[in-house]
C-alpha cells in the first residue's frame, strides 16, 4: 500500500530543533562566548571575515558559533548577511604604505628600513603538541618593544626606483564589484583580484602551489609581507573632505617574479599581489602567486595551458559559497531526472536486445 | 530644489514597485495589451505611467536620456530625488524618454551587441493616445494577432530586423502603457 | 523577519532582476547576466528562482512551490515558507489557483492560463556547457548563431544508441534564433514550453536570467529521420488512473516490485477527489 509522503514540514522543524541541540553539545560544558571565539580563535575569524568579505570580528564569531565550526557554512552566513545590509558609499583607496606592521619579512633583502619583524607567527614553532593548553593557564607575557611610528616603505618601492620592477600604472578609475555587477570575462585586474581575495584558501592554495611546482612556473620571491593595521578613510560628501572612520588589520604580500624581458618589454622583474583582510598569510602569499599566473597576457607571456594561467577556470571556480551549494544540491531529489533516464536506458536497452535477436535470427 | 521634486514617489515602495513592474512586465511579454500602473505622479509634462516606470526601473546604475519637453528642471530634480539616475546623452542612455518625434534620432540609441543584445537603451515614449488599433502585431507573446497605435510603423520595421539586437518601447499615456519588443514583428 | 524587505531582497536588488526580466522577455531565450545576489540559501537550491519570484511578486499574489512535481517536498517546503515570512503572501498547492509557481524539474500537467507565472529554478542555464565548457566560447557561438555542434552531439547519440540519449534539460530552439536549456524537466514536458503562461528562468549562481513570453514558438530539437519524442513510463497512475501524466517510480517492496505514481501530486489529488482510482485505490 502506497500513501503519498506528507510531512515535509514537520521533518524541517524537527531536524532544525536537533540541529540546534547538537551544536550545544552536552550542556555541562559551558558554551562558547562570542568574545571567546574572536579572541581565542581569532585566525578562523580571519578566514571568515576574508572569504566572506565583511570585517566585522564579531559576527564572524557569531557565525563560527551558530555554524558549529564549520568555516564555510559561517562563510556562506556573513556573505548571506552582508547582501542585505546598505551601502553607504566607498572608502578611499587604501594606503598600506602607513600600515602599523606587527610583522614584515622580506625574501628578498637581507635588511630594509623598517626591518624585518618577525611578529606573531607559527612559523619557528615546533608542531608539538602543546599539553599544557590541555589545562586552562596563564600566558608569559611577550616582550614588548616601542611601536615604529613612521611610515614603512615598501621593498618592491626601492627595486621601483632602479627601474628593476615593472611599474604598475596608476589609475584613477573606479574598480568593478563582483557583488554588484555580473561577472564577465575577460576580466580586468581589480576584478580578478576581487575574485581571489574573497575565493576559498584551499582553492587558492591549491592554483598557486600548482605554478610552483610547474603549471606555469613564475619563480617567485616573496618581496615582501606584511601584517599590520591600516587606516580606512572615507570621502563624507556632507562634510567636503575625508576623515578617517576606522582601522582594519590586513596582510598584505607582493612577490618579485622573474621575468626575462618579452618582445615588449626590457628586462625587468615583475609582481603578483595578494591583499587579504585579517592575518592570512598563507592566503595572501598564494593570492600574489596566482595573480601573477593569471597576468600572462598583459605581460605577453605564453598560454602555457596551466590551470593557474586559465582566468575563466580560475574565477568561475575559486568562490567555496557557489561550489559548496551547487556540489551538494545533488542530494536534493532527482526523481523526475532519473526517472527520464531510467525509461531511456529499458527502452535502449529492449532495442539493443531486439537488434541481437535480429542478427542472430 | 523645488519642493515638488520632494513629491510624487510611490507611498509604499516595496509594494508599488511590484505592482507597478507587475504591469510593466506583463505589457513587454505580451505586445500589444495595455495594462494600467499608478502610484507615481511626477512633475508636468510626465505621464503618471512614466512616471511609475522610472520609479519601478530606474537607479543610479541606469543612465536617462531626457528628450525635448521632458527634459526640464522640474522633471530632471525629480528623477535625481526619487531614483538618483544620473542623466546622459542618447547613446549612453539604458533609458530614454519623451514623445517620440523628441526622441529623434531614432537610431542614435544603444541596440545591444551581438554577443550582449541585452545591452539595448529601452525607450519610454509618451504618446497622445494609446488603443489597440492600427498597427498589427506578430511575435512571442501574441497568440495570433495583435494591434496598437504605433507611433512609427518603418521605424518599427526597421528595429523588428535588427533582432536579436534592437532598441524596446515601453509606450506611455495617462496610466495607461503598452510595450513594443524588438521580438515583435510589425506590420 | 519584519527587519527585511517585502519579499527580502532590496529595492535596488529588485530593479535591477526586474531590468533582466525585461530585457529576457525582450529576447525569448536569450540568457541575460545578472548581479546575482547571495541568498540565505545555498546556491543550486533555487537562488535564481527565488530572486526571480522575489522581484515579480506583489502582495496579491497566491504563491506555489513545487519541486520534481510535488509541493511537500522539503526543498519546496522551505522556498514556500520563506516566502510566506518574507513576503506575507497567500500560498497554495493548487495549481489553478496559483497565480505565480515556482518550479524546479517539472511542468505542472493541468495546462497554465494567460495571467500566471512559472519561475523556473535552473542550475546550469547553457545548453552548450557540457560540450563548451568556457563561457567565452559558448556566447560567442550564441551570437553567431553557430548551433552545428549541439546537433553533432546529439547525432552522435543515435550513432551510438540508436536514440537520442537526452532524456531531460532536453534542448529547445526558441523562436528560430536561440537554442535555450529548458531546465532539466523531463523531455516529457517539452511540447508544455508553448504556453499561454509567461515563464522565467532563473539561474541564481550563474547569474543568468531567461524568458519565454506567451505562445512563444519552442522547438525540442530533433532530425527528420529521428523526431522529438515526449516519452514517459508506459503506465497508468495506480492511485489515479491518469495514464497521460508523468510518473514517478516507487520501489514497495525487498523484492523490488515497483509501483508508478503521478509526479504532480497535486494533479493526482485532484483526480482522485473528483472520483478517479488507480489499481491501488480501486482494490481497497
Amino acid at each position: 500500500m502506497y500513501v503519498a509522503v506528507k510531512g515535509g514540514e514537520r521533518a524541517i522543524d524537527n531536524a532544525h530543533a536537533l540541529l540546534a541541540e547538537k551544536r550545544r553539545g552536552d550542556t555541562a560544558i559551558a558554551e562558547l562566548s562570542i568574545a571567546q571565539i574572536r579572541e581565542q580563535l581569532s585566525l578562523a575569524v580571519n578566514r571568515v571575515m576574508a572569504e566572506g568579505s565583511l570585517y566585522d570580528p564579531d559576527l564572524a564569531a557569531l557565525a563560527i558559533k551558530q555554524a558549529q565550526g564549520d568555516l564555510i557554512e559561517a562563510i556562506f552566513l556573513i556573505r548571506a548577511y552582508r547582501t542585505t545590509l546598505p551601502r553607504f558609499g566607498a572608502s578611499e583607496p587604501m594606503d598600506t604604505g602607513k600600515m602599523a606592521c606587527t610583522r614584515r619579512v622580506s625574501a628578498t633583502f637581507k635588511d630594509a628600513p623598517g626591518g624585518q619583524v618577525l611578529g606573531p607567527t607559527f612559523d619557528y614553532t615546533h608542531r608539538l603538541l602543546d599539553f599544557k593548553l590541555m589545562a586552562e593557564g596563564d600566558v608569559a607575557e611577550a616582550e614588548t618593544g616601542t611601536p615604529r611610528r613612521e611610515p614603512t616603505p615598501h621593498i618592491t618601492e626601492f627595486l621601483n626606483a632602479e627601474g628593476l620592477i615593472q611599474q604598475e600604472a596608476p589609475s584613477d578609475e573606479t574598480p568593478g564589484d563582483l557583488t554588484r555587477e555580473p561577472l564577465e570575462l575577460p576580466a580586468a585586474r581589480p576584478l580578478r583580484l576581487q575574485s581571489l581575495t574573497r575565493g576559498d584558501e584551499g582553492f587558492i592554495l591549491g592554483m598557486a602551489y600548482s605554478t610552483q611546482r610547474g603549471y606555469a612556473r613564475n619563480h617567485a620571491f616573496v618581496g615582501e609581507l606584511r601584517i599590520g593595521s591600516v587606516p580606512v578613510e572615507m570621502d563624507i560628501p556632507e562634510l567636503g573632505f575625508s576623515i578617517e572612520i576606522g582601522e582594519i588589520e590586513v596582510s598584505e604580500c607582493e612577490t618579485v617574479n622573474q621575468f626575462k624581458g618579452s618582445k615588449s618589454e626590457p628586462p625587468q622583474f615583475t609582481r603578483g599581489y595578494g591583499l587579504i583582510f585579517g592575518q592570512s598569510e598563507r592566503k595572501a602569499i598564494s593570492m600574489a602567486l596566482v595573480d601573477r599566473a593569471l597576468r600572462w597576457k598583459e605581460l605577453g607571456e605564453d598560454d602555457m595551458g596551466a590551470p593557474a594561467q586559465d582566468e575563466e577556470f580560475v574565477l568561475y571556480h575559486a568562490d567555496n559559497i557557489q561550489a559548496t551549494g551547487f556540489l551538494e544540491h545533488i542530494k536534493l531529489p532527482h526523481y523526475v531526472d532519473f526517472q527520464a533516464e531510467l525509461e531511456l536506458v529499458r527502452k535502449m536497452r529492449a532495442e539493443a536486445q531486439t537488434g541481437l535477436q535480429e542478427a542472430a535470427e | 530644489m523645488a519642493s515638488e521634486a520632494l513629491t510624487g514617489g510611490f507611498a509604499n515602495a516595496p509594494h508599488a514597485a511590484a505592482i507597478a513592474f507587475r504591469g510593466a512586465m506583463r505589457a513587454m511579454a505580451m505586445p500589444g495589451v495595455i495594462e494600467h500602473i499608478e502610484g507615481a505622479a511626477g512633475p508636468a509634462p510626465l505621464s503618471p505611467a512614466a512616471s511609475a516606470l522610472l520609479l519601478t526601473l530606474c537607479d543610479p546604475e541606469t543612465p536617462i536620456y531626457l528628450a525635448g519637453i521632458h527634459d526640464t528642471a522640474a522633471v530632471r530634480d525629480w528623477i535625481t530625488f526619487h531614483t538618483g539616475a544620473p542623466l546622459t546623452d542618447r547613446a549612453r542612455a539604458m533609458f530614454a524618454l519623451g514623445t517620440w518625434d523628441a526622441l529623434a534620432p531614432h537610431d542614435a540609441y544603444a541596440i545591444g551587441t551581438s554577443e550582449y543584445p541585452d545591452r539595448a537603451a529601452t525607450l519610454i515614449v509618451e504618446m497622445p493616445a494609446l488603443t489597440a488599433e492600427g498597427a498589427r502585431l506578430t511575435g512571442p507573446g501574441i497568440e495570433k494577432e495583435a494591434a496598437l497605435n504605433l507611433p512609427d510603423i518603418p521605424f518599427c520595421q526597421a528595429n523588428a530586423a535588427l533582432y536579436p539586437l534592437g532598441v524596446d518601447l515601453f509606450l506611455t499615456h495617462g496610466n495607461a502603457v503598452a510595450a513594443l519588443p524588438r521580438s515583435t514583428k510589425v506590420r | 523577519m519584519n527587519s527585511y524587505n517585502f519579499a527580502y531582497l532590496d529595492e535596488q536588488t529588485k530593479r535591477m532582476i526586474r531590468r533582466a526580466i525585461l530585457k529576457g522577455l525582450a529576447v525569448p531565450g536569450y540568457q541575460v547576466p545578472f548581479a546575482s545576489r547571495e541568498m540565505p540559501m545555498p546556491y543550486g537550491w533555487g537562488t535564481g528562482g527565488v530572486q526571480v519570484s522575489a522581484a515579480i511578486m506583489t502582495p496579491a499574489d497566491r504563491f506555489k512551490v513545487i519541486d520534481q512535481g510535488s509541493d511537500d517536498t522539503t526543498n519546496a517546503v522551505s522556498i514556500r515558507r520563506f516566502f510566506e515570512r518574507t513576503a506575507g503572501v497567500e500560498v497554495t498547492e493548487t495549481t489553478t489557483e496559483a497565480t505565480v509557481i515556482q518550479t524546479r524539474h517539472r511542468i505542472p500537467e493541468m495546462p497554465l492560463t494567460s495571467g500566471q507565472i512559472l519561475v523556473y529554478q535552473v542550475p546550469i542555464p547553457e545548453p552548450l556547457r557540457f560540450l563548451e565548457p568556457s563561457e567565452v566560447e559558448t556566447r560567442k557561438m550564441h551570437s553567431l548563431e553557430e548551433y552545428g555542434l549541439m546537433h553533432v552531439k546529439l547525432y552522435e547519440d543515435i550513432s551510438q544508441h540508436g536514440a537520442i540519449a537526452t532524456a531531460y534539460a532536453y534542448p529547445v530552439k526558441v523562436e528560430g534564433r536561440y537554442v535555450m536549456d529548458p531546465s532539466p524537466i523531463p523531455k516529457f514536458d517539452n511540447p508544455k514550453l508553448e504556453s499561454p503562461a509567461i515563464q522565467l528562468f532563473g539561474a541564481g549562481r550563474e547569474q543568468r536570467i531567461y524568458a519565454l513570453p506567451p505562445h512563444t514558438r519552442v522547438v525540442s530539437l530533433d532530425f527528420e529521420d529521428f523526431p522529438f519524442e515526449a516519452n514517459k513510463a508506459d503506465a497508468a497512475c495506480e492511485l489515479c488512473a491518469a495514464d497521460t501524466s508523468y510518473l514517478d517510480e516507487v520501489i514497495m517492496d525487498d523484492a523490488g516490485h515497483r509501483m508508478f505514481v503521478c509526479s504532480d501530486t497535486d494533479f493526482c489529488a485532484s483526480r482522485r477527489a473528483a472520483g478517479h482510482a488507480g489499481i491501488q485505490e480501486a482494490a481497497i
